[in-house]
């Protein structure tokens, strides 16, 4: 194409945008709605899947074993664990291990462990780690069936909810992005139908003299990557802006501060090459759609 | 030898089931002048649509300045019609462009160099007698002059043939003769043209060839022709 014919569709797809002041506007405010909601669903989903895989990761399995074992047929058990798929540590904790640990964690209050040593109430216990977090709950299956093992303990409530949450938070996103898109597009489609049939006469002229669908076709597009651009604008710049407050809020906030939330960066390009992506799509799709008929001439 | 344009048995049948052109059979040879006559319904716009591939043919073979109109694919059509100037009843002109500006448009939208239009536009109106009126913007003119800048546009990228539909159905008379000086101007140039018309007096004093095209049918074709249709 050359330079100057780029031009024209440039400065065409420009004066249309402006000529139609109020269709532009409902048609960009519903852009900025839709990628507004969906930037605010795909920061959510992002932070709760990269908090749920810390989560997942940090899930291990406690077994408790019987208060009368004897030291010989710890290994044992410690092999039957070992030998399950799936499994990828298994670390011993004496009991006396598990009481220093206690008094550690107790700090200064640890004078009230004190004579506990004479008759030890902690069980041995051996610490289970999994190489997938999927496998946790078959990997504790099989340990209960292990003689002398009296508990097994691990996070699954916490983790199964913390599924549950983000799967939902998915599918709402989902349905709601997918719904308020083809609003977006809809709206952009009527607002470069309304162009086009402002244009017909002239669209008919260059039909007849001969000018190429593309030629036709690309004031249009341009009008439609415009209305797309403009739409993510704000929307790009209140989630950008918002997560960066929000990100201090918790940060000066010490009990809040173990949700451990993606950094700014490169959450905010991320977000806003996406949101200018998906914005243009919507806009070049919306007009592709209404400029399709009028070239059947 | 080549012909300008060459139909081989066309029909058109509408999509709601009428029968617009029945087996058309026709050969018009460069640089000759044509009038294509007929009752009102008889198929004569349909007979010019095909050519420059507004309408499709239903059954048949069309040639237009060697391109089988037909067989051409979507993409192609573009080529067809810059070697085709369309000229109708009602002008059709871009109200919001002035004289020029509505004919340098044919050449800037296929992509012509600014040069060239700049040296082509004042020539083709100066042929059409609208040099001083390059400024005015149609609903400053007459219908007459309407039509000498449809005319400008359709000429102005140099077709090889031009179709006319009606072309002086909303003049009147005397306008409608100087238009046809006009027409026979741009054929003497050598541009071969086919136009439909319901102008008898002109068809009859002008004594150019003459197809008579009756319930899509081709009825009469003769040379140095006259307007009747009613044998
Ligand atoms: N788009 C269309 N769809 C259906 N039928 C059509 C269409 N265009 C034309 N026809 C029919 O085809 C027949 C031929 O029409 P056409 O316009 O070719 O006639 P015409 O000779 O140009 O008439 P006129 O002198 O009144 O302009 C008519 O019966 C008309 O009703
Ligand atoms: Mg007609």
């Amino acid at each position: 194409m050359r330079i100057r014919t780029f031009g024209r569709h440039l400065k065409e797809g420009t004066k249309n945008i402006v000529r139609n002041g109020w269709m532009t506007f409902a048609a960009v405010s519903a852009v900025t709605v839709t990628l507004l909601i969906l930037g605010v669903f795909l920061v959510l989903a992002m932070n709760i899947n990269h908090i749920a895989e810390v989560i997942e990761n940090q899930v291990e399995i406690t077994v408790e074993l019987d208060l009368s074992i004897e030291e010989s047929q710890i290994s044992p058990i410690e092999d039957q664990i070992r030998n399950i798929d799936g499994v990828k540590s298994v670390v011993f904790v004496s009991k006396e291990e598990g009481l220093e640990q206690l008094k550690e964690r107790f700090g200064e209050d640890a004078y009230l462990l004190e004579g506990l040593e004479e008759e030890n109430p902690l069980n041995d216990i051996f610490i289970v780690k999994a190489y997938k977090p999927e496998n946790i709950d078959y990997i504790a299956k099989e340990i209960t069936k292990i003689d002398l093992v009296t508990g097994v303990d691990y996070g699954k409530t916490t983790v199964d909810k913390l599924f549950a949450v983000t799967r939902w938070i998915r599918h709402i996103g989902l349905i709601f992005v997918v719904g308020l898109s083809f609003t977006a597009m809809f709206l952009i489609a009527n607002t470069i139908k309304i162009t086009i049939y402002a244009r017909k006469r002239e669209i008919e002229i260059m039909k007849l003299v001969g000018a190429t669908n593309w030629f036709i076709r690309w004031p249009f597009f341009v009008e439609g990557t415009l209305l797309g651009i403009l739409g993510s604008l704000v929307p790009i710049v209140l989630i950008v802006f918002g997560y960066e407050f929000l990100l201090e809020k918790l940060n000066s906030n010490l009990t809040l501060s173990f949700f451990q939330l993606l950094p700014l960066y490169p959450l905010a390009y991320q977000i806003s090459i996406l949101l200018v992506s998906i914005g243009v799509f919507i806009g070049v799709w919306g007009s592709m759609m209404s400029v399709h008929r009028f070239l059947k001439i | 030898m080549n012909y300008m344009i060459e139909m081989f048995n066309v029909w058109k049948t509408y999509p709601n089931g009428v029968y617009a052109l029945r087996g058309i059979n026709i050969k018009i040879d460069k640089g000759e002048f044509v009038y294509v006559v007929g009752p009102s319904g008889a198929g004569k716009s349909t007979f010019i649509k095909l050519m420059y591939r507004e309408e499709r043919l239903t059954k048949g073979k069309i040639f237009v300045n060697g391109f089988n109109v037909e067989r051409l694919k979507e993409r192609q059509i573009p080529q067809l019609r810059r070697n085709i100037g369309v000229i109708f009843q009602d002008y059709r002109l871009l109200p919001n462009l002035n004289v020029y500006e509505n004919v340098s448009f044919a050449m800037e939208v296929i992509e012509a160099p600014k040069k060239t239009i700049k040296k082509r536009v004042p020539e083709v109106l100066e042929l059409v007698g609208l040099k001083d009126k390059m400024a005015a913007l149609p609903n400053q003119l007459s219908g007459g002059e309407q039509q000498r800048v449809a005319i400008a546009r359709a000429l102005v990228n140099n077709p090889a043939v031009i179709i006319a539909d009606e072309p002086t159905g909303n003049l009147d008379p005397e306008t409608s003769w100087e238009i046809m000086e006009l027409f026979e101007k741009i054929n003497f140039r050598g541009t071969t043209i086919v136009m439909a018309t319901h102008n008898k007096e002109i068809v009859d004093t002008m004594k150019k060839r003459v197809i008579v095209i009756k319930d899509g049918k081709v009825t009469r074709d003769e040379y140095r022709g006259g307007y009747s249709y009613e044998d």
